[in-house]
């Protein structure tokens, strides 16, 4: 285990150095000066130089490369040229809104998607797995945005039960913050659990087939418990396999939704970022969403671990 | 105090969720399209910044008004010297900050020589450069000496870019604004909202709104639903044109096209072949309907323009018949230019809606003439880069957005590439003229220029689109500086 963790530890810090040195080359090489995208059309040379000279970009790129990876190593993570606070400030905020978003979309994609799932394996071919197959497609087809936009012009327009958009802030209580974070959530969490429903179903039936279940029917068990003790839970690897994807894309991917629900959230940071040629919170927040993915696929394995028995020998993880 | 923030907050979230069920409001939740990066309008060229800060939190000498005429501000009154080169401002007395420092000659003496300073970082650093010499004989008094006439100075001295700012908050005004005006920053919840609060010990009249929130809603469906779920109370700019018939069919709306500053061209690179040749650029004037563009475009909203200069202004010339739609004519100069069999041209398209739909409507224009315009679509940074600075582009659309701007054809290096000695002589004439009638003749020789050279297809100018409860009133109906003057604001 302790030969898995060093590992994995090394592992992470690889990726996070590639992902660094790649963000930073993209970053160098895409066109656009910070400076003129902050002074706009009427700023003359010597202003422009100024402000080069006050954000460090007049230095060599090496230097500046350097210098940011030092940053990042001591938790220093540099100050944004735009909103001219610390980069770490920023991405906290926007992370106490994704996190808790990603949280609750997950957990009601799951909590949905496992029984639907189940459920339609154990009645393979029969009126309810129709049923629900039917509506897991029309949930894969319909693109979260424009569920979002339904669930506005339903709750927020027609209704007005809950608000068409923003977000509270937590200090403003544990209500209102979560009140605004529902539909959101709603929108997020529907496509992401007709996918973990159709991945459910489809790897409980793989199982069912299996010879250990069989043994367990023929051993006197009755279908349901079989069908929960033995088929479920090996089932599983496959399906915590994509939430460990879901999550990853929950996180940050959800720009679209964000938008239709303007939250400030971390997509919109960083795609608000790239517009305006906000280097350093770019880079900063893509080595942060690659370590990220990397720790979830972390936990993700040491899931698959729980999950089954065979997997936590030393010899053979990996 | 932190627990004194959160309470504050707390009430906020309370009346935002009562919505329109409070009675006697005197709060207001205003939507805005983009977030400013900072809120110092003396250090960044985003028109959000002032869409925030100019006359609610900043205030300069003087001051736009709605109808884009010059008031005293934080100058009382002012004298001009009969050579037009030296200003004497008297200043209002009892006006102080929001931290409570006193406000005086020292600090008008301050912002203006950091805003003209080598380190400056003011995105219009230009509006200053005429200034010779500032002089604060008594803490009430500041006399400005120019180099030169400046006819349009205390409008420039109106500008955002040239608020008061005080010596111990300037280098914090990006984060915690400090201002004169009536209303005080409270606080930024970033990508989401601004809180403003009544400044009590405002010199003025008070505000009559006691709290403003402005919230950040990039999402033309977004602003839509917000508007319609009364989340929102006015978006003074509107992002949905294309809703504007649901709304103004809504009695609980109140709908209100207004002008705004923004010339929007096809700009050409006057140096680069074939656009070198009048003739040509003509052609591209004569190929392109303006109405078409307006109505395809911008769902009907525009004023089509035939020069660089607002319709609303007194001095503005309709020169819209000088290049009438004509696909023949367009046809013929093209032969005559000797592209009788085609041309080829690049456009580049910054992100705004008029420039991205605008052009594919041109495109399809140009085409029905033999011009193939090849469509890039660029972001704003790239269009900066590439089209702006470096002048690598045949054709691009864009809104010119600054007030009173057509003396940028006489700048040095323009995007535009334009060079006539003859409009620059009437520019710098214009630049020292003081009467108002000497220089609305010269302003009307100037549209007349360029037009007649062709500089640019001069489409439409881009109009304010504002949406909002019927009950809020005060709100500017035309945008003649980019501010949402919430000083007047109340609910009937």
């Amino acid at each position: 285990m302790a030969v898995y963790l060093t590992r994995r530890v090394i592992a992470l810090a690889i990726t996070l150095l590639v992902a660094s040195l790649v963000v930073f080359v993209v970053l160098e090489v895409l066109p656009g000066d910070p400076a003129t995208v902050m002074l706009g059309v009427n700023a003359r040379e010597d202003t422009l130089a100024a402000l080069r000279s006050e954000m460090g970009l007049d230095r060599p790129a090496a230097e500046r490369y350097l210098r940011w990876l030092g940053g990042l190593l001591t938790g220093e993570l540099g100050t944004s040229y735009t909103y001219g606070v610390a980069v770490g400030e920023l991405i906290a905020e926007r992370v106490a809104l994704s996190l808790p978003l990603a949280l609750i979309a997950i957990v009601l994609s799951t909590a949905l998607a496992i029984p639907l799932g189940v459920t339609a394996a154990a009645y393979r071919n029969r009126a309810a797995d129709l049923g629900i197959m039917g509506f897991t497609q029309v949930g894969i087809a319909v693109p979260n945005f424009w569920f979002a936009i339904l669930l506005i012009l339903l709750f927020a327009v027609n209704l007005k039960w809950l608000p068409a958009g923003g977000f509270a802030g937590w200090d403003a209580g544990l209500w209102p913050a979560l009140r605004t974070l529902l539909l959101p959530a709603v929108a997020l969490a529907l496509p992401q659990a007709a996918i973990l429903a159709r991945v459910t179903r489809s790897s409980v039936l793989e199982t069912l087939g299996e010879d250990y279940v069989r043994t367990a029917r023929a051993k006197g068990l009755d279908r349901r418990a079989a069908l929960w003790r033995h088929a479920v839970r090996n089932a599983l690897i496959p399906v915590v396999t994509i939430m460990g994807l879901q999550f990853s894309f929950l996180l940050a991917g959800t720009i679209i939704v964000e938008n239709v629900f303007y939250l400030p959230g971390l997509g919109r940071l960083i795609f608000q970022a790239i517009a305006q040629r906000d280097l350093i919170v770019v880079k900063d927040v893509v080595v942060l969403l690659a370590g990220t993915v990397v720790v979830v696929n972390f936990a993700v394995d040491m899931a698959y671990a729980v999950l089954d028995p065979r997997l936590r020998g030393g010899a053979h993880d990996l | 105090m932190k627990r004194h923030f959160a309470t504050l907050s707390l009430a906020a979230g309370l009346a935002l969720a009562a919505g329109q069920a409070l009675a006697a409001k005197d709060s207001l939740v205003l939507g805005m399209v983009l977030e400013p990066p900072h809120l110092d309008p003396t250090a960044g060229a985003a028109a959000a910044i002032d869409e925030v800060v100019y006359a609610n939190v900043f205030e300069g000498l003087t001051r736009i008004d709605r109808n884009g005429a010059v008031k005293p501000a934080l100058a009382e009154s002012w004298t001009v010297s009969d050579d037009g080169l030296t200003y004497t401002f008297t200043l209002r007395s009892g006006v102080t900050f929001h931290d409570g420092s006193a406000f005086d000659s020292a600090d008008v003496e301050f912002s203006l020589t950091r805003a003209m300073a080598d380190d400056s970082t003011n995105a219009q650093k230009g509006l200053f450069e005429p200034i010779a010499k500032i002089e604060t004989p008594d803490p009430h008094t500041v006399t400005i000496t120019l180099a030169r006439p400046t006819g349009n100075f205390l409008f420039n001295l109106g500008w955002g870019d040239a608020v008061i700012v005080a010596p111990e908050s300037a280098g914090s005004n990006k984060s915690k604004p400090i201002g004169t005006g009536p209303f005080l920053f409270k606080r930024w919840v970033k990508g989401d909202r601004f809180e403003l609060e009544r400044y009590q010990a405002y010199w003025g009249s008070p505000a009559k709104l006691n709290r403003a929130t402005i919230k950040i809603i990039p999402d033309p469906a977004a602003a839509a639903a917000a508007v319609m779920a009364g989340d929102v109370d006015a978006f003074a700019n509107f992002p949905a044109p294309e809703t504007m018939a649901q709304f103004e069919a809504d009695p609980r709306f109140e709908v209100v096209i207004g002008s705004t500053e923004g010339e929007t061209i096809l700009a050409m690179n006057n140096t680069r072949k074939p656009l070198d040749d009048i003739r040509v650029r003509r052609a591209i004037a004569h190929a392109v309907d303006r109405k078409a563009v307006v109505d395809g475009a911008m769902f009907g909203y525009g004023t089509p323009i035939g020069s660089h200069f607002a319709p609303h202004h007194p001095a503005y010339v309709d020169l819209t018949g000088r290049y009438a739609y004509d696909p023949a004519k367009a046809k013929a100069l093209l032969a005559e230019a000797g592209h009788g069999s085609g041309l080829k041209l690049t456009l580049k398209l910054p992100p705004p809606s008029y420039a991205r739909r605008g052009g594919e409507i041109i495109a399809a224009q140009l085409a029905q003439v033999g011009i193939e315009a090849e469509i890039i679509p660029v972001e704003w940074a790239q269009w900066l880069e590439q089209v702006f600075r470096g002048t690598d582009y045949d054709l691009t659309i864009v809104s010119h957005t600054e007030p009173m701007d057509i003396g940028i054809y006489a700048r040095d290096t323009y995007y535009f590439n334009y060079e006539s000695l003859a409009f620059r002589n009437v520019i710098a004439e214009l630049n020292a003229a003081v009467e108002d009638k000497t220089r609305y003749a010269l302003m009307a020789e100037a549209q007349k220029t360029i037009t007649e050279d062709s500089v640019n297809v001069f489409l439409f100018q881009l109009a304010k689109h504002g949406v909002w409860d019927a009950k809020v009133k005060g709100l500017w109906e035309n945008s003649p500086v980019q501010a949402n003057d919430l000083t007047e604001v109340y609910w009937k």
